[in-house]
């Protein structure tokens, strides 16, 4: 690993580039509340975030990353359009590889503007990717609003689209649902005896707990509606497939889900947005025919990431983490915005890495 | 020097250690009253007894403060990241069998497997605005565990004792536990999940990977594993 002092003047030349960009530079608190994390990310936070705690202030996280608190700064009182740079350490929790860094440096670029998104995608990318050029790194992009509009667009129950927007993230788990609507996999045998009988309260027990007896009863009737539902037709599973399988140049790519949109024209929006996004990059001097593009690309991180994704990698080093990493997560400011919201974009780079693979300091 | 041998210091577990090592012709024992954590060894060599709290046992084997250790498989995989790598399974002793169960209250008739824990806890969380809890004190193994299954929106509520009350008591809505027979779970009105079981554990003695030794103990070592029929 590179010295302290080299990567913290890494850093500030990545900083000086995104300020160059019309970034403002920003701090947050190495300490955040648990609670925003855990709120957003759920329990498997824990796992990568280190908590600690006082007796005043309760649970406190050392910041996993920078863009909820700049998102929430932002929320609080940032003007529009605006654009933020930063550089600090973030601390992650490593329970299964001891090489892997458990603090490092971040420097990062966001950019918050409700116009041409399309537009900030491209620049974030063309940015990073400009600056990490002398590497020669692998770059990887995808775009999750694709799957989400797919998705949405399934001629099913609400019910079944928002069991599978919940688990856009776990591919695990969306396959098993998949399975499951589409009539793949067996209803479970313990549902469907629930199912047959007429008082499957009958024989209950004593109610014990918060979830009371109208909440099981409420989901009994779901899953009776959800029984006499028809399945998802395997055509529409087909194409869930085609799409999850797209994996290949951007421009191929873009064709491939063209074709697909035809009997699916539900993706059609999303498919056009990377139109125009590819666009927004051949203009900004990125060679489209030779950018990977992978549909399923962002899945298995984070779930804040609603659109374009993007990481850069040292296809020689597979041992090391992305050197580079970032996307689109109008979803978070959302939820951090409590009923406000703001298109937001933008991307990390660790500086510690840069300096590993032999970039300049 | 000596090969330090970590054997729970009260309870079952400690007797039936005792009772397993005394039926390979190895006789151990507490020293003086029996409030002091001393010990004696008889019938092998060079063998050093060590009474810990059987939870404190993998953190000792991890930190090569011990050379053995008997302690529970669940103890060990819960306490230490990376476990295959810091200690080795030498034998299960066949006693303190435990399972770690997922457990819900026996009236939720619409939960019965994972995937019904998941939507229970996504419909839970919209309708009281909070993720569904799970009480227990292992945490590692049941977050890995739900992860690797895919169940959202639950939290983990930390419970060092009586956790199959807390269903009850209204500070969780399931809990994970370890349980034998599941005759408490059954008297709390709770049921274990078909897909739920978490973790078999038993007592098992374990090898710290790290801890150093010398040309002699490794002779010990060889003597006491070919006493123990480990080879």
């Amino acid at each position: 690993m590179p010295e302290r002092a080299a990567i913290r003047a890494e850093a500030a030349r990545l900083r000086a580039i995104f300020e160059a960009a019309g970034a403002l530079p920003v701090e947050t608190s190495v300490l955040q509340p648990a609670e925003v994390l855990l709120d957003l990310y759920g329990e498997d936070i824990r796992a990568r975030a280190y908590v600690t705690s006082d007796a005043l202030r309760g649970e406190q996280m050392l910041r996993p990353d920078f863009t909820v608190p700049v998102v929430q700064m932002h929320m609080e009182h940032g003007a529009e359009p605006a654009r933020y740079t930063y550089s600090g350490e973030v601390f992650r929790r490593q329970e299964e590889d001891a090489r892997r860094a458990n603090e490092y440096t971040q420097v990062g670029f966001e950019i918050f503007e409700r116009d041409a998104p399309e537009a900030a995608d491209a620049e974030v990318f063309a940015l990073f990717f400009d600056i990490l050029r002398p590497l020669g790194l692998r770059a990887a992009t995808g775009d999750i609003g694709i799957l989400m509009a797919a998705v949405a667009g399934l001629r099913t129950s609400d019910r079944r689209k928002a069991a599978l927007l919940r688990h856009i993230w776990r591919p695990r788990r969306f396959r098993a649902l998949i399975d499951r609507f589409s009539g793949r996999a067996p209803m479970p045998e313990a549902r469907a005896a629930l199912l047959a009988t007429t008082d499957p309260m009958a024989g209950a027990g004593p109610f014990i707990g918060l979830r009371g007896p109208d909440e099981i009863a409420a989901r009994i009737t779901a899953l009776r509606e959800d029984a006499a539902l028809g399945p998802i037709s395997a055509s529409e599973v087909a194409l869930i497939d085609a799409i999850l399988a797209v994996r290949e140049t951007s421009d191929n790519a873009l064709e491939n889900l063209r074709d697909i949109a035809v009997d699916l024209p539900a993706i059609q929006p999303a498919t056009e947005r990377l139109a125009r996004r590819l666009d927004e990059l051949g203009a900004r001097g990125i060679d489209i025919t030779a950018l990977d593009f992978e549909a399923s690309y962002g899945r298995t991180q984070m779930e804040y990431y609603d659109g374009f994704v993007f990481g850069f990698y040292a296809a020689e080093r597979p041992d090391l983490p992305p050197v580079a990493s970032g996307g689109r997560y109008d979803a978070l400011t959302r939820h951090l915005g409590r009923g406000r919201e703001i298109p937001a974009v933008g991307g990390v780079i660790r500086p510690g890495l840069v300096l590993s693979l032999g970039g300049r300091a | 020097m000596t090969l330090k041998l970590g054997v729970p210091s009260k309870g079952r577990l400690m007797d039936k250690t005792f009772e397993w090592f005394g039926r390979h012709g190895i006789t151990l024992g507490r020293s003086g009253s029996e409030r002091e954590y001393a010990g004696y060894v008889q019938g092998i060599d060079n063998v050093e007894l060590i009474l810990l709290s059987a939870g404190e046992i993998p953190r000792e084997l991890a930190a090569g403060r011990i050379h053995l250790g008997v302690t529970g498989t669940d103890l060990v995989r819960d306490r230490l990241g990376q476990w295959e790598q810091r200690v080795r399974e030498l034998a299960e002793l066949g006693f303190g069998q435990a399972d770690l169960v997922l457990a819900v209250p026996r009236a939720w008739v619409d939960v019965n497997c994972l995937d019904d824990l998941d939507a229970a806890a996504a419909a839970f969380r919209a309708r009281h605005g909070f993720r569904l809890r799970i009480a227990t004190k292992y945490h590692r193994l049941v977050r890995d565990f739900l992860r690797e299954n895919g169940v959202a929106d639950y939290q983990l509520v930390d419970s060092q004792g009586a956790t199959e009350g807390t269903v009850k008591f209204e500070t969780a809505e399931a809990i994970a536990d370890i349980t034998s027979s599941g005759d408490t779970l059954r008297a709390n009105h709770l049921k274990i999940l078909e897909d739920g079981m978490i973790l078999k554990s038993q007592a098992t003695l374990f090898k710290s990977r790290v801890a150093s030794m010398e040309a002699e103990d490794r002779r010990t070592l060889e003597v006491l594993k070919a006493r123990l029929d480990l080879d």
